[in-house]
């Protein structure tokens, strides 16, 4: 039934209405493969029994009007879902079971989505390799020893393997896009406030975004007009008029404008990538767009404005993680001890970090020269964005300035590891919504993508230059099914 | 109010020093849920049992601010004759406890709802104004509890997310009289407002108190001490009593004084140093992520102007004019806004022939006197303000002596009863019929010839005596006036 895994979430969704397949079989070979999948450890936590219950459970009283008819999919393990372990990649909360489901999750079952399992992710989300995660590496389906991208990395592995029909991440960072980048995938992130932030486990609250991760931009579509909502429970969540982001998209994008920041030309970018760039501006102009150069002059001081602002957040968000309530509890003698030794046994390396670069940069009589100094950047970028978008309908970049790495070749390095977020990181420090979609190869024959950024709230343009470009672009991933010899 | 002072010296050799006391009261906001969640505020409620989802600060969990509490908190400002800002900004103050379940507690630091404003005190010297410097909403932590397991804290989130209004006043006040009456008017006036009920026993009201001292006369701020969390008016007394002394004690010897927060220990009436300045903690304040800044419009903050009650200012400026009545008796009657309550209720039901000075004596005398021996508000009051109307009209248009209202007064303590029943029923009704009276007086004089002689022989202390007979022959119910008139005529 390898068929069934290897289909779109738009055959699918068509096979199951047409029912020639049942919600039951896709939910079996969905299944089947990610037991023949271990490997990956794509899988935080599986939901394989419930997932196959359920899954009858429609078959008998099917309901195709729904967006998701008995669609088995799998989502980060950054979302709580009701009586579904959620550990964030975590050991602090290895044994957490939340009572309670994330909007943007509860979007997806209320379409008649399933829940196939928990997706492995790093720690946090904070990551750029899944090499954070408590729950161990991911393996990047495209090659051995290859690290899928972070933070949604099991998300991307998932999607790649074919073990979900699509699925959902966040992106703080670059952490739907980048993963999407390294595994061929596509991956988009919102405008902040599209998705609801309820009932995700947070990492950076003004950054925080849920979005799609498919292997088309069509699936895309279809799964963002599910999971984009104005929810009272996030104070975030903006009351914006969403489009039918599936039905309205079209490969028509003649006479856009898309312009091309020159400063995403870095020092010591493989030419692999600027060539990977110039296709995609060919590309472009064959789908009727015009070109624009363009300057976003603040785009240099993005990396480290996104390196103080969130772990900022990050250090306060993750003080309620303190043994008291629930998670992981270690003992100690008193209060404080309790404290120390329960976010030491229950942190890695990188969360610790970064909780402490956040602590550091919040402190009084730094306050100032860093958290308030890279407030006033961030409104920079905001800015150049702003003034960019009075010439331009979208802004075409690389998604990140490398190919996938191998496990281990980055670990050690954090600044190095930080500098692969750097064509997606001002994305999020202005809250636009971007996507990547898979644009080419390296020399290695590991994918490479192409991020297309829209302005505020104008996810169908984007999804429509990125539908028209995957056209011509015609990429495929030659994925050999190697962790199953 | 008998012995207020605005002053509270403290003389040391021939120096002379004033107290300087700043406060930032701690004010729960009247609301049905908190100030992020839709959780219950009520009091008393079992350990645990009003905790949502966010209060516990579960993983993914947002704040949501309550549209009420903003209302509240902008009422109050009005009140206070305070600049309501059209932008404010929650921001989160981060600090490991084990009852700060966020692990930091969501307030208000650099923009508060509330700026400057002031409150009018009345002191016996006259009134006095004390700045506001701002108010801003919080959260409210949870309890933890150290006395019921020996080896372990408990710990009960019911408060956990309550709204509170910290309300911070500039460092204008001088004596611990000025601070009870500053905490007396700033609950009355959130009393009026219904946006605080200002239980002090049930922590709806704390403070802490900045203490600083100086020379008299000097215009600098000596170094302050903050204490800590103060529950009742009492024990801000009694703490700025025992700090002031402290201060100067240090002073005199030669010492510094640390700028240090510090406990209130009210079983051994002294303050103790809690953590130094040096120990402070590192709040690392910034702007809560979660939360969009506060905007308010002036058409939102004018709607709320407009429904503004009167507030004990006014009040008491309108009892002056309107009813006449003193000064002093107007502050005492706007207090409180129950007593405010009741008291034009009393006016209203007395109708047109109204009598304000005994009405006003009747409730600052004997209703609250019965109020205060039962220890209960004067809301719970036993005698309806009906009722005590009724008595005051049958003393005004002479059916019952004064003497007699007292003792229909006690009879209608037991379950509120009409005043004319107890009347009709007991025969209290005044005797005013002359003739009978003078009939009554004729024998009082024959039955004591030899002390009537004595009278018109010029012992005048005797009127007193006939009088007393008069009034014992007639049961207490003769009419004292008569009684006065028909003496003098016949001895």
């Amino acid at each position: 039934m390898s068929e069934i895994t290897s289909l779109t979430l738009y055959e699918l969704i068509k096979n199951i209405k047409e029912k020639k397949i049942s919600s039951n079989e896709a939910a079996k070979s969905f299944v089947d493969r990610a037991e023949k999948s271990k490997k990956i450890n794509a899988y935080v936590t599986e939901n394989f029994e419930n997932c196959l219950k359920l899954s009858k459970e429609f078959d008998d009283k099917p309901n195709f009007d729904l967006k998701l008819p008995g669609i088995p999919i799998a989502v980060k393990d950054l979302f709580c879902t009701n009586e579904v372990r959620t550990t964030a990649g975590s050991n602090i909360l290895n044994n957490f079971v939340p009572t309670y489901e994330s909007t943007v999750t509860q979007n997806i079952w209320n379409e008649g989505g399933i829940l196939l399992g928990k997706l492995n992710c790093d720690e946090f989300a904070m990551g750029s390799s899944n090499e954070t995660s408590f729950f161990g590496n991911v393996q990047n389906p495209i090659a051995e020893d290859l690290v899928p991208g972070g933070s949604s990395g099991g998300s991307s592995a998932a999607l790649a393997a074919n073990l979900t029909p699509v699925t959902i991440g966040t992106d703080t960072g670059g952490s739907i896009r980048q993963p999407a980048s390294f595994t061929g995938t596509v991956g988009l992130k919102p405008t902040y406030g599209s998705c609801s932030r309820y009932g995700i486990v947070a990492f950076a609250s003004s950054l925080d975004q849920a979005g799609p991760m498919s292997k088309d931009v069509k699936d895309s579509s279809i799964l963002l007009e599910v999971i984009s909502s104005f929810d009272k429970k996030d104070s975030t969540s903006i009351d914006f008029k969403r489009n039918n982001y599936s039905s309205e998209l079209t490969r028509n994008i003649k006479g856009l404008k898309i312009g091309i920041p020159k400063e995403y030309r870095v020092d010591g970018m493989p030419d692999e990538i600027e060539k990977l760039w110039k296709k995609g501006i060919e590309y472009a102009k064959d789908c009727g767009a015009e070109i624009i150069d363009i300057s976003l002059p603040h785009t240099s001081y993005a990396l480290p404005t996104y390196y103080i602002v969130a772990p900022a957040e990050a250090s306060s968000n993750l003080a309620r993680y303190d043994g008291v309530k629930y998670g992981l509890r270690s003992s100690g003698k008193n209060l404080i001890d309790m404290y120390e030794k329960t976010r030491s046994e229950g942190f890695g390396e990188e969360v610790k970090r970064r909780v402490m670069i956040g602590t550091y940069v919040l402190s009084s009589g730094y306050y100032d020269a860093y958290y308030l100094k890279a407030q006033k950047v961030r409104q920079l970028i905001k800015q150049d964005f702003d003034q960019a978008y009075n010439k331009v309908d979208a802004i075409l970049t690389p998604s990140t300035p490398s190919s996938a790495f191998k496990i281990g070749e980055k670990s050690n390095d954090p600044v190095s590891m930080y500098l692969n977020d750097i064509f997606t990181v001002p994305v999020n420090l202005a809250g636009l919504p971007g996507i990547s979609i898979p644009a080419g190869v390296d020399k290695n024959n590991y994918p490479l993508g192409l991020q297309i950024i829209g302005k505020p709230f104008d996810e169908q343009t984007v999804l429509n230059i990125a539908y028209s470009m995957e056209e011509k672009i015609n990429y495929k991933n030659n994925i050999t099914d190697w962790w199953m010899k | 109010m008998s012995k207020n002072n605005s002053e509270y010296l403290i003389e040391r050799n021939d120096n002379v020093y004033e107290v300087v006391i700043g406060l930032e009261v701690h004010a729960q906001v009247t609301s049905n849920s908190k100030l992020f969640s839709s959780s219950s505020t009520k009091f008393g409620a079992e350990p645990n049992t009003q905790v949502s989802l966010v209060d516990a600060a579960f993983p993914g969990m947002l704040p949501v601010i309550n549209e009420f509490c903003v209302k509240q908190a902008i009422k109050t400002g009005i009140g206070l004759r305070a600049k309501i800002n059209n932008k404010s900004v929650f921001d989160r103050k981060n600090y490991f406890y084990a009852d700060l379940p966020q692990g930091y507690q969501i307030s208000q630091y650099k923009y508060p709802i509330v700026g400057e404003g002031n409150v009018i005190l009345d002191m016996p010297e006259g009134q006095k104004q004390v700045g506001i410097e701002r108010l801003h909403l919080e959260q409210d932590a949870g309890k933890s509890i150290h006395d019921i397991d020996p080896s372990n804290t408990l710990v009960d989130l019911n408060r956990s997310g309550v709204a509170l209004m910290e309300i911070v006043s500039k460092p204008d006040l001088r004596s611990p009289d000025e601070v009870n009456a500053y905490i007396k008017k700033l609950r009355s006036i959130m009393r009026y407002l219904g946006t605080c009920d200002g239980n002090m026993q049930e922590g709806s009201l704390r403070a802490d108190v900045n203490v600083s001292v100086r020379i008299k006369g000097s215009t600098d701020l000596g170094t302050r001490c903050e204490i800590k969390n103060v529950n009742s008016i009492k024990f801000m007394q009694m703490a700025i009593i025992y700090e002031a002394n402290r201060q100067v004690d240090l002073i005199e010897e030669g010492q510094e004084i640390d700028q240090e927060t510090r406990l209130f220990d009210t079983k051994k009436n002294e303050t103790r140093s809690m953590r130094s300045k040096e120990d402070a903690h590192d709040y690392r304040y910034f702007p809560d992520p979660d939360l969009l800044p506060l905007e308010v419009t002036d058409e939102f903050i004018d709607k709320l102007k407009s429904e503004i009650p009167e507030l004990p200012d006014d009040k008491k400026k309108r009892f002056i004019d309107e009813f006449k009545v003193s000064p002093y008796d107007a502050t005492i009657l706007v207090s409180d806004i129950d007593t405010a309550k009741y008291f034009e209720e009393v006016v209203a039901k007395m109708g047109k022939n109204r009598d304000m000075k005994l009405a006003v004596n009747w409730i600052t005398g004997e209703l609250f006197a019965v109020l205060n021996e039962k220890n209960i508000e004067i809301a719970q009051s036993p005698i309806s303000a009906k009722n005590l109307a009724k008595l005051i009209n049958l003393i005004k248009n002479g059916t019952i002596s004064g003497k007699i209202a007292k003792t229909i007064f006690e009879l209608m303590l037991d379950g509120d009863i009409d005043p004319q029943i107890i009347v009709e029923e007991k025969g209290l009704k005044q005797e005013s019929d002359p003739k009978a009276l003078e009939a009554l007086i004729d024998k009082i004089i024959n039955d004591n010839r030899e002390k009537a002689i004595e009278y018109k022989q010029g012992k005048e202390k005797l009127f007193g005596f006939f009088v007393g007979q008069a009034m014992k022959a007639s049961g207490g119910k003769a009419n004292p006036q008569l009684i006065n008139e028909i003496l003098k005529k016949k001895l």
